[in-house]
């Protein structure tokens, strides 16, 4: 069996938990505890998991976080798993789902127990933001319920491990998994915080009561009765449209960081990027770092998208940066074999002739997030559809309340930006619903005011993150307008 | 082509931002380039310099050296999340010698013989490390570089044993 496993790495070292064995078909898969499923599958050589319902093209890994649904896979009898945010355990039978899942053939039918909760504030989502959120809450006294999808506190931060820039004040100079581990191990030592992990807030009800799956080893249907939500479910990785985008191997640039750097998984060989903003640029130096060759990296427009230090840090290891270029084709058979790249004029036009041939094996997509907002959308709130944001976003007060009173938002989810942005206003909407919720005096009070000052008067007025505060300055509205929208008046 | 079309910066470029120090300074003995020419909201490097020799007032604003205040230490080299500062030493005869950031394998040492590679990733000669230390994971690394090249060499490739 092929190995990609990742055993020497400059950053990183990747202290493996205990060996675990499961099945998949009928084979035996050697895995180690802590790893996704997928992750597992992928460092022995599997690349396709899924085929499509119509037309049986191949699925291979595409988010690595459970946004995508290109992973569906059936698990212990339990279809429509997604196995990149599943993690192995000792004897699991996992098989491949041919398209669409008969959930009424599904072997597993037991109805799971329905567990109520009451609680101060609930926290959707434990990145960056919800993090923050619950620790400031829990700081002044809040009880605290936290949920996280993925079976590991953190968020994006688990797999980033460049060095952050911003303030100081929130860990700049320090590697984001870094960041992860102390969040969520201080995250752990508050009595008044509980956490469940692989815990999916799926709706929510009347009254502020929140539906949570919780997947995995122990099912449970988690009711929680919150006086406060603070949702911070973070962002998706923006497909692309090009022939063969549908082969494995066409992977979002978060998907590949998430195996190399979260699990220690080379995600190939041979890569190009597609795409100039920050993700594309630190993916492509952390791909370096893996051991991935990085063929080029292409840009439709005429500039990087990016910040010029991390666009100058893979070009002077001699990486290509071809702006206006972008991908026409992929090829392969199950598996990406070759990318075409082309140029484009400025009317984004590809210009005929000027076409060239990778070998690669992956294609890495990274045009952008996209705020995760369905929570956001079924629980009624009023969206608005901002490009400079990255799409549909709720409309939210400067202390980050929606429309559906006692809701709020934080973190990508309220339009893209980075994990500094998405720690402030973690914290910012932690302190509104502190005041809401009679535990904060004063304090909290001119606390959030000199957060909110800092966060729109300093650290956005940035010009390189200044389009994404127009973008959040479209949705921001003030309390009294907030009332009139949700008396059904629209701005 | 600006630098944000080009993905790296010429010296004419810097010269031009005001980012090189002055020639006598230069040969003075050590001192920090900061190669950092957009303004982005970081100020680690304000934060780390035990010299209090960056200056900035909001934190977006570029890194601006106070060249008299600088000795070069290179303590902020390793740190700069952007790995966009650079001691430069020109007071020796015949070499110049560079400390640049490294987070590559295999780990540098000293007197090992390194490629050296200029702001595009071409290699332009070859070098001698002579000294190299960590600050989490992220090595400073110094290495003796020919005194024509000082202004071109940002980057090391060590070869696989
Ligand atoms: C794939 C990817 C790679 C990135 N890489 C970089 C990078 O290298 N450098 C950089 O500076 N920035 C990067 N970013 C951006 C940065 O990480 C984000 O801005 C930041 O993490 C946002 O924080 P957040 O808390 O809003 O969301 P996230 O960090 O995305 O956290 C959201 C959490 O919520 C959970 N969740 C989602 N939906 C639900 C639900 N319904 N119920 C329960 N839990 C839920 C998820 O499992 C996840 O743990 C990346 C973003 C993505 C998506
Ligand atoms: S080299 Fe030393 S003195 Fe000069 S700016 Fe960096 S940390 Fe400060
Ligand atoms: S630490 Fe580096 S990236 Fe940040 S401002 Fe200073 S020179 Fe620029
Ligand atoms: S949901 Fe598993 S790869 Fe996207």
């Amino acid at each position: 069996m092929p190995d990609y496993r990742i055993y020497e790495h400059p950053i990183l070292d990747f202290r493996r938990g205990r060996r675990v064995r499961f099945y998949y078909r009928d084979k035996v898969i050697e895995a180690y505890e802590g790893e996704s499923i997928l992750a597992a599958l992928y460092a022995v050589g599997y690349r396709v998991f899924n085929r499509s319902p119509k037309l049986g093209l191949p699925r291979g890994a595409y988010c690595m976080i459970g946004k995508c649904s290109s992973c569906l896979s059936i698990v212990d009898g339990v279809p429509n798993t997604r196995i990149c945010i599943e993690p192995v355990r000792e004897g699991i039978h996992v098989e491949p789902q041919e398209g669409l899942a008969d959930i009424r053939r599904a072997r597993k039918q037991e109805v799971v127990e329905t567990v109520k909760v009451e609680t101060d504030l609930l926290v959707v989502g434990g990145g960056p933001a919800g993090l923050k959120a619950a620790l400031v809450a829990a700081e002044h006294g809040a009880d605290v319920v936290l949920v996280n999808d993925h079976f590991v506190l953190g968020g994006q931060l688990v797999k980033q491990t460049h060095k952050f820039f911003g303030s100081r004040d929130y860990f700049g100079g320090t590697r984001g998994f870094r960041i992860a581990e102390i969040l969520s191990k201080k995250v752990k030592e508050y009595s008044n915080v509980h956490v469940y992990t692989n815990g999916f807030a799926y709706g929510y009800f009347k009254g502020g009561v929140v539906g949570v799956a919780v997947h995995g080893e122990h099912p449970l249907n988690l009711l929680v009765k919150a006086k406060t939500i603070i949702a911070a479910p973070g962002a998706a990785e923006k497909g692309l449209d090009f022939e063969g985008n549908y082969l494995p191997g066409v992977m979002g640039a978060g998907g590949a960081q998430t195996l190399m750097n979260q699990y220690g998984v080379r995600p190939g060989d041979k890569a190009v990027v597609i795409g100039s903003g920050n993700v594309g640029l630190i993916i492509a130096y952390q791909l370096l770092q893996a051991g991935v060759k990085v063929e080029a990296l292409a840009e439709i427009l005429p500039r990087i998208g990016g910040w010029f230090v991390h666009a100058a840090k893979i070009r002077r290891l001699g990486v290509k940066i071809l702006t206006r270029h972008s991908i026409v084709r992929a090829i392969g058979s199950d598996r990406v074999e070759k990318a075409v790249l082309q140029a484009y004029d400025e009317r984004f036009r590809p210009i005929p002739g000027t076409e060239k041939e990778f070998d690669v094996d992956l294609v890495l997509i990274s045009i952008g997030l996209q705020p995760d907002t369905k929570f956001f959308a079924q629980a009624g709130a009023v969206m608005k559809w901002v490009p400079e944001a990255g799409g549909l976003v709720p409309i939210r007060t400067w202390g980050q309340e929606t429309s559906v009173e006692n809701l709020f938002v934080a973190g990508d989810a309220s339009g893209i930006e980075e994990a500094t942005t998405a720690f402030i206003e973690g914290e910012i909407a932690a302190l509104s619903a502190l005041l809401k919720l009679g535990l904060g005096g004063k304090e909290v009070e001119e606390r959030r005011g000199k957060l909110i000052d800092f966060l729109w008067n300093e650290y956005r007025m940035a010009p390189v993150v200044r389009r994404a505060r127009e973008g959040k300055l479209k949705v921001t509205v003030s309390e009294e307008e907030m009332e009139k929208i949700r008396m059904g008046e629209f701005p | 082509m600006s630098y944000k079309e080009k993905g790296y910066i010429t010296p004419e470029e810097l010269e031009k931002l005001g980012l090189l120090p002055p020639r006598e300074r230069l040969e003075k003995g050590p001192v920090v380039i900061a190669e950092c020419p957009e303004e982005i909201p970081c100020n680690i490097c304000v934060h780390v310099c035990p010299f209090k020799a960056i200056k900035m007032d909001k934190i977006y604003e570029i890194p601006r050296i106070d060249w008299n205040k600088c000795i070069g230490c290179g303590v902020c080299v390793p740190q700069c999340p952007g790995q966009a500062l650079f001691v430069v030493d020109l007071s020796k005869p015949g070499q110049a010698l560079i400390t640049l950031p490294y987070e590559f394998l295999p780990r540098p040492e000293k007197g090992m013989r390194v490629k050296l590679l200029n702001r595009q990733g071409k290699p332009v000669g070859e070098g001698v490390i002579v000294k190299a230390w960590q600050h989490d994971r992220t090595w400073a690394v110094t290495v003796s570089v020919p005194k024509d090249k000082w202004l071109e060499v940002r980057a090391i490739w060590i070869p696989e044993k």
